[in-house]
This record gives C-alpha cells, sequence and structure tokens, in this order.
C-alpha cells in the first residue's frame, strides 16, 4: 500500500533485509584475517600444476617455507599448459610444472629466466580389477597401450593440455600407435584435471594414466587398482621457472628467486623427501642431477 | 560412498569449527554478500528508471537486461579474467587471483537480475500509482526514491534471487579467484576441489553446509520482511 510514511521516505531504499545484512558481515572482522592479513603481505603467485596442489605436497612445503622467508605463496593450480599460460601472460611470479619440452621452450621463448629440474614422481597406469586388456602385472607401458587399442578397452584421457596428458600423447607414440587415426569410442577425453579423470575411469572401469601422487592420495578408487608401473618411460620429472621479470615488469623478481633457491637447496629438497602418504614417498628430489 | 558419512562429514565441519573452514565460509559470505550489496546499489536505480524513463531502444535494452539473466558463470568469469589479466586492460590493478576479482565477476552476475527484477516491480507500481504520485508532483525520476520504498519487500525477493545465484556459483569464481588455500578458496571451489581429490563424502558434507546456510539467510530475510511488513502497515 502507499502510504503517507512511504511518500515521505526518501533513498533509494535498499531493500532492507539484505543491506542490513551485507553491512553486518562488512562490519565484522572477516575471519580471512587470521590466516591471510590484508594487503602488506609479502607473497608470491606460483601457477602449478593439480597433482602437486591434489597430492598435498604444497600443504607440506609451503609452511616451512614461509616461516623461514616471511614470503607466502598463494598457488593456482591449474594443468601444465594452462599454468604456462599464466605465467606467459605475466599473472604469476614462478611456474612449477611437468612437461620438458613445453617449459624449455616457455624459456626460449623469452617468457622464463632459467628452468631448473626440482623433482621427479612416476606416473602409473591405472585400470579396473576384471583388466579387460589383459594386461596387469607387465612392466612394458608401450605393450600394455598397444593392448588397449587392439582390444578397444575404454580408456580416459585427461584431454587437457596437461603435463600428464602431454605424457600420455608421447607414450601412444612409444607405443607405435597414431592415436589420433586411431581413437574411436573407446578413447574419452574429458578435459578435466587428474582427480576428475579417476572419477570418471572408476565409473566406466576405464584405464587411465596417473601420476602416482594423485593416485595415492585419491580416495574414490572403487574398482580401480594399479595395473602397470615401474617402467622408466613413465618417469614424470618437475620444473620450476621464474616469470621472466624483463617481459612483465611488475614480477617479484627476488622473492620468487628465494622460493626457487629454496626448492632446489638443501632444504627444500629434504622436505620433498620427507613428504609421506601412508609411510610411502611420493616426490623424489633431483635437483642436482643434470640433464633431466 | 553413502550419504550417511556425508553428513557425518557436514556435522562434524559445523562442530569442529575448524579455522581453516571458518574462513572458507567466512569468505565465500563476505564475498557473496558485497557483490550483492554493490549490485543493489548500481541495479535497484538503474532498474527503476528503466521502469519510468521513456526512450529510443528502451525494449532492446529490457530484452538485453533479461537475456544477461542467464549470462553463463564461466563466460562472466573469463571476460573478467581477461579484463583484469597483467596481459588485460586493468592489468596494472594486481586484482586477479583475488577476492576483489571474484566480488567484481559475481557483481557481473547478479547485477542483470536485480536490474531485470527491479525494472519488473517498479513498472507495475508506476503503473498503479502513476496518477497519485504525479497529483503530489512525483514525475518521471522524482517517483523513484518513492517507488523503491514502497517496492522493498518484492525487491528483496530479487535480491535474494541475486544471492542465491552468487552463493551457488562455481565457475567465475574459480577462474578469476584461482581457488588458493587460505585466499580464494570459497565453499563452491573447495566442494570442486575435494570432488576431484576423490573425498566425495567432504565435498557432499561441504554442500549439505553450503545448503544450510543458504536456507538460513533467505529465513532471515523472511522473517525480517514479515516484521517490517507488519510495521510499515
Amino acid at each position: 500500500m502507499l502510504t503517507k510514511r512511504s511518500l515521505l521516505a526518501s533513498g533509494f531504499g535498499l531493500a532492507l533485509t539484505t543491506s542490513v545484512l551485507a553491512q553486518a558481515t562488512l562490519t565484522a572482522p572477516p575471519p580471512a584475517q587470521t590466516a591471510a592479513p590484508a594487503a602488506q603481505t609479502r607473497f608470491i603467485t606460483v601457477s602449478s600444476t593439480t597433482s602437486t596442489t591434489d597430492s598435498g605436497l604444497f600443504n607440506h612445503l609451503l609452511p616451512a617455507f614461509q616461516a623461514k622467508t616471511g614470503i607466502e605463496v598463494r598457488v593456482v593450480s591449474q594443468g601444465t599448459g594452462q599454468a604456462l599460460d599464466t605465467g606467459r601472460r605475466g599473472d604469476a611470479d614462478v611456474v612449477f610444472v611437468h612437461a620438458r619440452a613445453q617449459e624449455v621452450k616457455f624459456v626460449e621463448d623469452g617468457f622464463g629466466v632459467e628452468r631448473k629440474p626440482v623433482m621427479y614422481n612416476d606416473f602409473v597406469l591405472i585400470g579396473p580389477k576384471s583388466d579387460p586388456a589383459g594386461i596387469k602385472g607387465t612392466k612394458d607401458i608401450a605393450a600394455a597401450l598397444k593392448a588397449i587399442q587392439a582390444k578397444a578397452a575404454p580408456f580416459v584421457s585427461r584431454g587437457d593440455k596437461s603435463g600428464t596428458h602431454a605424457a600420455e600423447l608421447n607414450l601412444w607414440k612409444v607405443a607405435g600407435v597414431e592415436i589420433e587415426q586411431a581413437k574411436g569410442p573407446w578413447y574419452r577425453e574429458i578435459g578435466q584435471g587428474m582427480g576428475a579423470a579417476l572419477n570418471t575411469s572408476g565409473a566406466m572401469n576405464a584405464y587411465v594414466l596417473s601420476d602416482r601422487a594423485t593416485w595415492i592420495n585419491f580416495k574414490n578408487r572403487g574398482d580401480l587398482e594399479i595395473v602397470v608401473e615401474g617402467d622408466r618411460r613413465l618417469f614424470n620429472q618437475y620444473g620450476v621457472i621464474l616469470v621472466n621479470p624483463t617481459k612483465h615488469a611488475h614480477v617479484k623478481k627476488a622473492d620468487g628467486q628465494a622460493f626457487i633457491d629454496w626448492l632446489v637447496g638443501p632444504e627444500g629438497q629434504k622436505s620433498i623427501a620427507d613428504y609421506k602418504i601412508n609411510g610411502e614417498q611420493l616426490f623424489f628430489p633431483n635437483a642436482s642431477q643434470p640433464g633431466v | 560412498m553413502d550419504v550417511s558419512s556425508a553428513f557425518g562429514a557436514a556435522l562434524s565441519l559445523i562442530f569442529n569449527l575448524d579455522p581453516q573452514f571458518l574462513q572458507i565460509v567466512g569468505l565465500s559470505l563476505r564475498v557473496t554478500l558485497t557483490a550483492v550489496l554493490l549490485a543493489a546499489l548500481i541495479g535497484l536505480p538503474l532498474g527503476a528508471l528503466l521502469a519510468v524513463a521513456r526512450f529510443p531502444g528502451r525494449s532492446a535494452l529490457i530484452v538485453l537486461v533479461n537475456g544477461l539473466m542467464g549470462l553463463p558463470p564461466v563466460v562472466a568469469g573469463l571476460i573478467v579474467f581477461l579484463a583484469l589479466s597483467r596481459s588485460g586492460p586493468f592489468g596494472a590493478m594486481g586484482w586477479l587471483f583475488s577476492p576483489t576479482a571474484m566480488v567484481i565477476a559475481q557483481t557481473l552476475l547478479v547485477l542483470p537480475i536485480v536490474i531485470a527484477l527491479t525494472r519488473g516491480t517498479i513498472e507495475d507500481l508506476w503503473s498503479e500509482y502513476r496518477e497519485h504520485l504525479t497529483s503530489l508532483g512525483l514525475t518521471g525520476w522524482r517517483a523513484i526514491p518513492t517507488l523503491l520504498w514502497d517496492g522493498r519487500f518484492a525487491l528483496a525477493t530479487g535480491l535474494l534471487a541475486g544471492f542465491g545465484r552468487a552463493s551457488a556459483e562455481v565457475g567465475a569464481v574459480l577462474i578469476v579467484g584461482g581457488n588458493i588455500a587460505g585466499y580464494t578458496r570459497t565453499m563452491t571451489t573447495s566442494i570442486a576441489l575435494e570432488t576431484s581429490k576423490g573425498d566425495l563424502p567432504l565435498a557432499l558434507g561441504l554442500g549439505l553446509v553450503l545448503i544450510i546456510l543458504t536456507l538460513a539467510i533467505n529465513a532471515a530475510a523472511y522473517g525480517a520482511s514479515r516484521i517490517g511488513a507488519r510495521f510499515a502497515g
């Protein structure tokens, strides 16, 4: 009803309830401040892969680094292709990924200063216990992939230009399978992260290539298990690169370099080796090993 | 995975008051409510203006705003991402991967809803009370404050619809916030992350908490509007 009182009322008449609610939340001390104090915090942004985050490695490494240097590390986890692109756009100070050829190109194109090897883990081929391709227990990843293709057994591909996707495509090549021509309904590209690919494989009884760390940390295994492991060609090397400050002037050169130096130095390397789940070591530091 | 373990996870999240969890809930509410407040400040007057003003292209503008109510969050996120990226036009602000970027993206999503629903509400009121208001000397835009005040309870529903859209949304905040632990991780991005880790009970537990929160806020708003309506007579 239109009353005298409402005629007198002025202002934009923000719907009362919502504005009161919003103000209450805005004026109340935001709980975020205890964990992440506001703008004056010293921080760097690192774009990294889903495997390093999903495996819990960063939760283990970063507190030790921050305690020593006071630098907060904000990790955006993406597939390797997207993580490198984030660096290319200047939206991260450091990239920490696993696809050597792409990393080398990133530095050659002038977007990164220098690539340093940090650690490795390995890929494992995951599959259903029923094992429709009959490959369980073999150590030969090339033969296993060939059998999957020959029997048209369901296979889930990341299909997202991630490091694991790049490794998978490379392994098909090693197996002598032209996957672009050979793929059929059995080959399912889902365009999502490692965890989503494992969830999908579980639901479809499909084979899937996974990094071991994500697999160990993965809780929704259902009928899935490791079918092939231990082939040297399943080696998965991680590298770290400082985004080039001459390309992007705002890159936090000193703090980013401090993080890299810590990662490849004795403390970071030891911290990586110390990270275990159920007594199992997930990543193997190898910064001092040449040519990886 | 059974539903009871999800309820268990939800209950332990609520009753353990884990600081990390509280921080995630706090950030979600802060981002969403700030976005709704901003959308209200911009959208209520604009929607009312669109209701009472007559100008060429008005119909096209109304169709555009109505259509934008269906703007896919992931597209809104992508637009804000490209604008705020260091390589984009507003890169110098350094806002990408921050709560500020998330507020901007959600405001973009809520704004069309607020404008469109305000326009509808105010247009009805305007056609009903036009003569009365004009006789009191309130013509054109000068009638807007009165109309907004009078339609406040209907408009609150519009804002709640906007709140629902923002709080349920994951695509935009994931792209522009980056789901950084302790900084830009919200309820919805946590649910996406836990799902990808295969921890489905925890993901569903978080989902239950989010639904409970949304219900509580709607109940509070409904109660407040009932009380308000009684006093407004």
